[in-house]
């Protein structure tokens, strides 16, 4: 029982990551029609300035050069984001392979320009005491990281969910999904959603860049990469454009996974979710198009 | 140009390439070693794999206009079924070759199949979601056949004397040539053959070809097939080459950079495709050479860092390309010389 309760928990706290990545990605993908193959490359990008900016205060004030790193990789994603939609993304907004493309060209050049300055071995993250330490639910002690990236996803949910129903532009957003082509008609700038959107997303990005460096313990260039492949599934799975159903499919995708790793055998559970991402596109082959 | 000459001059610079093992004159800065050294002709042959494997999937995407995201494991599938079927199974070469290539028919047939029910964004994601499947399953070493990450080595006596030895490097380079020239003839016929010519109507206007009374699925199902043989026959010669298999070639980021080969070269010309492999092939391996000459590691960091990183290089190049060049280095070339292009006489 214990065990389930752990296994539960940390697949929550996975599930919380992917669902930081999945979430822009599924936006932008809504939105805009792009896949966004970059976005791998906007997490690892963010995780490697937050590191690098904190390093000199990590050991002396683990707690602050925390909260600093968090800052700053969401500032960092944001950023790479904004420019990467401003310069390499609109001027092929009317070629759609193009931008899937110059995502492509972006994500690998990305990776290689971070494994060329600071090598492809993993960077250790110091963690705060907290942080290196467990809570004891239900008998069992669980990794406080796995309550804290529960914590930060529904967050961020509540915060996305407020931007959609609740502001103009999140109006604007949830029109675009719908119809772009009759927001447009209606007057309204939806290139300029289109930036803010992109820009959201890569700041959910760095966020979950940075705190992958919490989950894992440490960082490393290729984890951008993997974490993407399981966030399309993810985004294919929750519906496209759909916040909410990024958030629940997570969930899922996280916690199938942990169970099957931990009780069949490890690697299973990954080839499974995987399988479950073409089986869901081949049973509702509108699964990647606007409800 | 008449045809008889065309195919005069084909066959003439084929032989011209053939000679390459006799040409003893050294071409700096190209090589930095003879032209005949094992060094050169080894870059020489994964020049020509990539060259063809970029071919294959240029039908695909470039001809049949699908978007794969998992070409990747059709070339796996030639590398790893061929390296089992040396080392556990202990076949001989021909008897290996035949069962790769019946297994080359049939996972295509049926992932293929499968994948085509869906179109675009969707296909793309299922072939993804197969490819990743398959580089999982190489990676977690069932029944220790695989070998993992660490690969798989063919080892010693696993091969003829005569493709084993750097003296017999030759020998793979011809082997090289031959599978190239075998591809680009291969992809030259099917695309001007009638079927070709339905999967260019496919990627214009699917509806219309419907409309027509085709059958879209069974072409691209041929199409997808056709070029999945063909990646696998390049992921054999490619083993032969190397003599072990990596899980490097399973994975989703080698698909991204064949994407990025055939774009480079010009997506939906057939010697574009090659041209696009073989110069990304010939960069990503002598940049690395280039990367420690002293002259760039005299350069300060900033300099010194990226132009170490071959990726890093031709990520940026492709997205210039991308942003400015939508024709790739065929489209370059073609503008540069319009006159070329009616000479050539390719698409």
């Amino acid at each position: 029982m214990s065990t389930v309760i752990l296994l539960l928990l940390t697949g929550l706290g996975l599930g919380g990551l992917y669902f930081l990545i999945a979430s822009g990605l599924s936006l932008i993908w809504g939105l805009m029609r792009v896949l966004n193959f970059a976005h791998g490359a906007l997490f690892t990008i963010a995780a490697y300035v937050a590191w690098s900016a904190t390093a000199p205060l990590q050991n002396a004030n683990p707690l602050w050069a925390w909260i600093a790193g968090l800052v700053i990789a969401v500032v960092a994603g944001g950023l790479a984001a904004l420019l990467l939609e401003v310069f390499l993304i609109r001027p092929l907004y009317a070629r759609p392979i193009g931008q899937i493309l110059v995502t492509v060209g972006v994500a690998l050049a990305a990776v290689a320009l971070i494994e060329g300055i600071y090598g492809s071995d993993p960077k250790q993250m110091v963690l705060p005491t907290w942080m290196s330490a467990s809570t004891v639910i239900f008998g069992e002690p669980v990794p406080n990281t796995r309550l804290l990236l529960i914590a930060v996803a529904l967050l961020v949910l509540g915060v996305l969910l407020f931007f959609l129903r609740r502001t103009r532009y999140g109006l604007i957003v949830r029109a675009g999904v719908e119809n772009r082509a009759m927001v447009s008609a209606l007057g309204i700038n939806v290139e300029r959603a289109f930036t803010l959107v992109f820009t959201i997303g890569g700041m959910a990005a760095g966020l979950a860049g940075f705190l992958s460096g919490t989950y894992f313990g440490y960082i490393d260039p290729a984890r951008g990469t993997s974490m993407l492949i399981f966030a399309f599934i993810v985004v294919v799975i929750g519906g496209l454009g759909s916040v909410t159903g990024s958030a629940v499919a997570a969930a899922v995708v996280a916690i199938v996974q942990q169970f099957l790793n931990f009780y069949a055998a490890p690697g299973i559970g990954d080839f499974s979710v995987v399988i479950l991402l073409a089986a869901t596109l081949l049973l509702r082959p509108r699964s990647g198009e606007p409800a | 140009m008449n045809p008889v000459a065309r195919i005069g001059l084909l066959i003439a610079a084929i032989a011209l390439v053939a000679a390459a093992p006799w040409v003893g004159i050294p071409l700096p800065p190209l090589f930095s070693e003879a032209l005949n050294a094992p060094g050169s002709l080894n870059l020489l042959a994964l020049c020509f794999v990539f060259g063809a494997l970029a071919l294959s999937y240029d039908i695909i995407f470039g001809f049949a206009g699908l978007l794969s995201f998992g070409h990747a494991l059709y070339f796996a599938t030639g590398v790893y079924v061929g390296a089992i079927a040396l080392t556990s199974w202990h076949l001989g070469l021909p008897q290996a070759i035949a069962v790769t290539l019946v297994i080359s028919i049939i996972l295509p047939l049926v992932v293929g199949a499968v994948c085509l029910r869906v179109r675009d964004i969707q296909f793309a994601m299922v072939t993804l979601a197969f490819a990743q499947a398959g580089s999982i399953l190489v990676m977690q070493n069932p029944f220790g056949l695989t070998g993992g990450e660490e690969g798989l080595a063919l080892g010693a006596n696993v091969l003829p004397s005569f493709l084993t030895g750097v003296e017999n490097t030759r020998n793979l380079y011809w082997i090289a040539l031959a599978l190239l020239v075998a591809v680009c003839a291969i992809g030259w016929w099917s695309v001007n053959s009638s079927p070709g010519r339905v999967w260019q109507a496919i990627r214009e206007n699917e509806r219309r070809v419907e409309v027509i009374g085709l059958n879209p699925y069974l072409y691209k199902l041929g199409a997808f097939v056709l070029s999945s043989f063909l990646a696998s026959a390049a992921g054999f010669v490619y083993l032969l080459i190397e003599g072990s298999a990596s899980p490097d070639v399973t994975t989703a980021s080698f698909t991204l950079v064949l994407l990025v080969m055939v774009v480079l070269g010009g997506v939906g010309t057939l010697w574009g495709a090659v041209l696009g492999g073989m110069v990304y092939e010939y960069l990503d391996f002598r940049l690395v050479v280039l990367s420690n000459a002293t002259g760039v590691q005299s350069l300060p960091a900033f300099l010194r860092i990226p132009l170490s990183e071959p990726l890093f290089i031709l990520g940026v190049l492709f997205i210039i390309l991308v942003l400015f060049v939508p024709g790739g280095l065929a489209g370059a070339l073609r503008r540069l010389n319009p006159a070329f292009l009616a000479s050539s006489g390719s698409h």
